[in-house]
């Protein structure tokens, strides 16, 4: 224990050792015979299978069905006369997704460093390139310009108002309602039938909507289960256990059934209505579940610190317990929030033309018969991107309200 | 409830602000609340069922169902009752939750322990498998393997024949099986015993060997003659059946599982092994890291000190949500009824449409999923109990 010589507890960091690419190869991919023989296996079986996607995505794969139907992914069977009203949705939607950045990125240095800079360049590169989008890359250009310059006006203004953040909510807020009016028409615009909304845009739409209505549904059930009040909590844990246990397609096809035959004779609720309810109702019971691990994961003092400090159950509920237990829950609750998306695709089932349905219905089409891998990865893609970017967005929430050290 | 009042005149302002007539008041409204709502959905769901002549009731379970079922696991007949063409739905669900677990625990456990392999290759390629296959959704996923891999299989008369003992196309794939679904059902009994009983085994050797430090020759015999009696049960009593090309396409002898099946099972396992991987992968950063260098420091290879030291610990944080992903995975069978696969919910809403009683085939769906789920959560709450931390 003692012979140790002081020098060998010197707090000095090794130097780091660079690799030559062979030395790196040895030790990260042959280290011994098993991983070398792993890594052999896997370069030629990956190797070969890639190699036979690829030539398959470049010869035999006929990529049509994508740029001749893209007005059918976006917007399903949207009246293409009232097309600008989707277009202006979505320079609603990047005026406040610019505007959002700008505020939320005010105390960065530099708003447009160089990784962003060549992320907006891969972006208008993309727009121009890829053929679905280029007869529209007239529109999508100034959407790009548009986020730009909404964040270098965000960042100005909430320089000089810090209480800016609290007017974006409430603009995001509106602009749903926004967006209900320029997709569904009504108050001078012309009317477009539910039947009519499709595409990406039903996707979005049904996610957003489901997402807003399950989060205070899903907060007061998790509420409820952990109440001290039996009569509460019994119902809640009953809602829950009792929704968790059936599959949600089963919901939703009943829902189309059922909710009819709930309500007084002849009130019909329109069909997405009634699939966002069943979607919003199967997720709330996910979502308490979450939020209750959160709730749990505050220690106990924090309750007895408010109650001493004469808070009474609400306002220690909304000041002390619910923000440190949805921090905590978030990376849970975003995780829900992108299974609620992935589960918009079941309404395809009941019958809507969401991302998936459009898909199906543009394969029942002779032209495209037998077009299953390209649609399909191509739909696989659009869900990725969103998920993944649901994903990132989650990480980047929970860092910045980080406060361990 | 202590009566201070005591027994003085009522004291309004007094009562207002006291939290226990808040707490009690709270509860009866809500119950108020939820009674109201309840009687005015279900009275409604009464008035409506009675306006189209269909009081709630479950004897259209036992009148003829009349449909026919692509696969089953009992006898079934189109002239049986509704309720034997469920029993055949549960039946299918059944295989595809059993094959299922199986596999997602396989995958998901392979999948979750790679991403820490000192193989670049592999870690890489775990966590890619793990980062695009979660964020696609299943019924994607499901079309994918049914119409785009399972589809673009070639047709009978251009089968895969692989390597004389399987055979693949379009409609199918065609494995060796035992010639009896009796013998079959023996044969996964067997298997079952055996692994039973050569883990009971090994834990009573590793128990001597820690409390003598020697010994465990006669339980090692014991182990060889038990893997040698199922090895000659398997090979020599199941009356193995091999698949035979037919000439000009088809296939005789031995098990098909249909595309639909295959295609599901595909679904399903390679969908819910990406959140059986990070379910796994969690679980042993969960483990300290003195625990790895305790255990290399004992002079144990990585191999040993993963199953060994850290698996064994990491198998307390990995079971409790392993539960909800084998419950997910038993619901999220029901979209193999979008490729025609007979299972539960499919045979459900054929029965719907034919009788028009939503109602009550939502509540047979709605118990049997149920039950389904909480014997699931029974076995794993007994297998959890099993792996936690026993402290004196």
């Amino acid at each position: 224990m003692t012979s140790a010589t002081p020098d060998s507890f010197s707090s000095a960091r090794p130097d780091a050792i660079s690799l030559g690419p062979v030395a790196w190869a040895k030790k990260n991919l042959f280290s011994d015979w098993f991983n070398s023989v792993l890594t052999v296996v896997i370069v030629t079986t990956f190797g070969s299978g890639l190699f036979r996607l690829v030539s398959w995505a470049l010869t035999t794969a006929q990529w049509g069905a994508i740029p001749n139907n893209f007005g059918l992914f976006m917007t399903g069977t949207f009246p293409s006369a009232l097309y600008p009203r989707i277009w202006a949705l979505l320079a609603i939607v990047c005026g406040l997704a610019g505007l959002s950045w700008g505020v939320l990125g005010r105390n960065v240095s530099t708003l447009f460093s160089r990784s962003v800079l060549i992320g907006l360049a891969v972006v208008c590169a993309f727009i121009i390139l890829f053929p679905p989008t280029r007869p529209s890359s007239l529109k999508l250009l100034p959407m790009v310009a548009l986020v730009a310059v909404a964040a270098a006006a965000g960042r100005q203004v909430a320089r000089k108002f810090p209480g800016v953040g609290q007017l974006l909510s409430l603009a995001w807020f509106l602009s749903y309602f926004v967006a209900l009016w320029l997709i569904g028409g009504g108050l001078g615009l012309t009317r477009v039938s539910t039947n009519d909304w499709g595409g990406l845009v039903l996707t979005l739409f049904t996610a957003v909507s489901g997402i807003a209505l399950c989060f205070p549904l899903g907060l007061l059930l998790a509420l409820g289960r952990r109440s001290a009040l039996p009569i509460v909590r019994w119902l809640s844990t009953g809602y829950i256990e009792l929704v968790r246990g059936v599959p949600l397609v089963a919901l939703l096809f009943m829902g189309q059934v059922m909710i009819p035959l709930f309500l007084p004779l002849g009130s019909r609720p329109d069909r997405i209505l009634r699939a966002i309810i069943a979607l919003a109702l199967f997720s709330a019971a996910y979502l308490a579940e979450n939020v209750r691990a959160g709730l749990q994961a505050v220690p106990r003092g924090q309750n007895e610190a408010a109650a001493s400090l004469g808070l009474n159950t609400p306002m220690t509920l909304g000041f002390i317990v619910l923000p440190q237990a949805l921090k905590i829950a978030i990376p849970a609750i975003v995780g829900q929030f992108i299974s609620l998306f992935q589960d918009t695709t079941l309404l395809s089932i009941v019958g809507l033309a969401e991302l998936l349905g459009i898909g199906k219905s543009i394969l029942a089409n002779p032209t495209y018969l037998g077009r299953y891998a390209e649609v399909y990865l191509f739909l696989a893609v659009i869900f990725w991107f969103f998920c993944y970017a649901m994903s990132l967005a989650s990480r980047k929430i929970e860092e910045k309200l980080n406060t361990d050290h | 409830m202590a009566h201070d009042s005591g027994g003085k005149s009522f004291d309004l302002k007094a009562m207002l602000r006291d939290e226990r007539f808040w707490k009690i008041a709270f509860q009866v409204i809500t119950l108020i609340v939820v009674i109201a709502l309840l009687s005015f959905f279900l009275g409604n769901l009464n008035r409506n069922l009675l306006q189209q002549g269909r009081a709630f009731s479950f004897n259209f379970l036992l009148s003829q169902a009349g449909f026919s079922i692509g696969e089953s696991l009992i006898q079934y007949l189109p002239t049986d009752p509704y309720w034997r063409a469920l029993m055949v739905g549960l039946g299918n669900t059944l295989t595809l939750v059993a094959g299922g677990i199986a596999l997602t625990t396989l995958l998901g456990v392979v999948a979750g322990v790679s991403s820490f392999s000192k193989n670049w290759l592999v870690h890489k390629l775990s966590r890619l498998y793990v980062g695009l296959v979660r964020n696609i959704p299943l019924l994607l996923q499901l079309f994918f393997w049914y119409f785009a891999i399972y589809g673009a299989l070639p047709q009978p008369e251009e089968q895969i024949n692989v390597l004389g003992l399987a055979f693949l196309n379009n409609r199918g794939v065609y494995i060796p099986w035992a010639s009896s679904a009796v013998l079959a059902v023996l044969g996964i009994a067997a298997t079952v015993g055996a692994a039973i009983a050569a883990l009971w085994l090994w834990q009573w050797r590793t128990k001597i060997r820690i409390d003598t430090g020697v010994g465990g020759q006669a339980q090692l015999t014991a182990l060889a003659v038990l893997g040698l009696v199922w090895l000659a049960i398997i090979t020599l009593g199941m009356n193995w059946t091999v698949p035979e090309g037919v000439e000009g396409g088809g296939v005789t002898g031995g098990l098909r599982l249909s595309r639909e099946y295959v295609a599901a099972l595909s679904a399903l396992v390679f969908y819910t092994s990406a959140f059986v991987a990070e379910i796994v992968r969690a679980g042993i950063q969960s483990v300290s890291k003195g625990q790895w260098e305790a255990a290399r420091t004992l002079g144990l290879n990585a191999g040993m000190v993963m199953r060994l030291v850290v698996f064994p610990q990491a198998m307390r944080v990995i079971i409790p949500p392993m539960n909800s992903e084998y419950m997910n995975l038993t619901k999220n069978t029901s979209l193999a009824f979008a490729i025609a696969f007979p299972e539960m919910y499919s045979i459900a809403t054929t029965t719907y449409n034919q009788t028009g009683r939503p109602v009550e085939v939502f509540v047979v769906l709605m118990a049997t999923y149920l039950i389904l789920c909480l014997l699931i959560t029974l076995v794993m709450n007994q297998l959890n109990r099993t792996v936690q931390f026993k402290e004196r």
